[in-house]
């Protein structure tokens, strides 16, 4: 792990943390939208430089492709053009509340800094392949999780279809 | 995997983002502002701007949306499932990344066939059901 490594850790991290900061400050939907998409790369970056490759770049593909995609939609959908008009939690109650669950949040994050798990997965030699380590398992001790995944997919495109179609 | 082999990467993520800046940066400090209705109107392929881009969107962009999500989770199944073929159709380990003679086996196309027929009959029902089409 040498300078570059970290300087690269530090530089990904922290456009990761301004991206999320200006994906809830920003007052246009579209704009924070994209400040999203710009997180996602940001912690793409992160997982290819922890030898998650293949995480890496579903990533990119699903979450700041897809899911993307999807949000903008629903913020078009919802006509939230107007900033102005957004109801959103600006009261003294939605403050409160927010604030309650950053609290909580932090004191999660500082209980799991003081915690010390112990080693339970020993140190495996990391396969030459990184995917291989993603498909051996995947397709032999979890087929049948693998096939019931496409049942799941199944159920969403009729939910999908259905919920869109109803009044054609 | 050595981080170093991603620098090309990381050097084009740096020219681009230069690329980017330099022309937005040089067009604004050389621009002069002498701004008209004319000049301010979106464009719009050069016709005059027919209302405004900020109105409701129907709900058959959506249903594309969604649909191309699920599409394109069966894909992220299917890259593992490539890159590790060569085991899955081989009953026996692999030596020197070769199968032995006599030992191929169908557990590999087998496992892919039923997953993808499971996801064919709900494109048969988008399809059945009209939702490729757009009205």
């Amino acid at each position: 792990m040498g300078y570059f490594y970290q300087i690269n850790f530090y530089i990904f991290g922290l456009l990761a943390i301004a991206s999320a900061l200006a994906f809830v400050t920003r007052k246009s939907p579209v704009a924070a939208a994209l400040w999203l998409v710009n997180t996602m790369f940001c912690l793409s970056a992160l997982y290819i430089m922890m030898d998650a490759q293949f995480i890496g770049a579903i990533q990119v593909l699903v979450y700041a492709g897809a899911i993307m995609v999807v949000f903008l939609f629903v913020v078009m959908l919802l006509n939230l053009g107007h900033p102005s008009d957004i109801a959103d939690m600006r009261g003294t109650w939605g403050k409160l509340i927010a604030a309650g669950i950053g609290v909580v949040l932090l004191a999660q994050i500082l209980v799991i800094q003081r915690q010390r798990l112990p080693r339970i997965v020993p140190d495996v030699e990391a396969p030459r392949n990184v995917i291989t380590g993603i498909a051996q398992p995947l397709f032999n001790e979890y087929l049948l999780a693998f096939e019931v995944t496409s049942v799941l997919l199944l159920a969403a495109i009729v939910g999908a279809v259905l919920l869109a179609k109803r009044r054609g | 995997m050595e981080i170093r082999a991603y620098l090309p990467l990381l050097l084009l993520m740096g020219f681009v983002i230069m690329n980017a800046v330099m022309m937005l940066g040089l067009s604004h400090l050389t621009m002069r502002s002498r701004p008209t209705a004319v000049k301010q109107s979106a464009y719009e392929s050069g016709i005059p701007p027919l209302g405004d881009a900020r109105e409701r969107f129907s709900v058959k962009f959506y249903l594309v949306a969604m649909l191309f999500i699920i599409f394109d989770i069966e894909t992220v199944f299917m890259i593992p499932w490539a890159s590790h073929y060569r085991q899955l159709s081989c009953a026996v380990p692999l030596s020197n990344g070769l199968c032995p003679a006599g030992n191929t086996s169908f557990f590999g196309l087998g496992e892919m066939l039923v997953f993808m027929l499971i996801l064919f009959v709900g494109l048969a029902y988008v399809w059945k059901k009209g939702a490729l089409q757009w009205d």
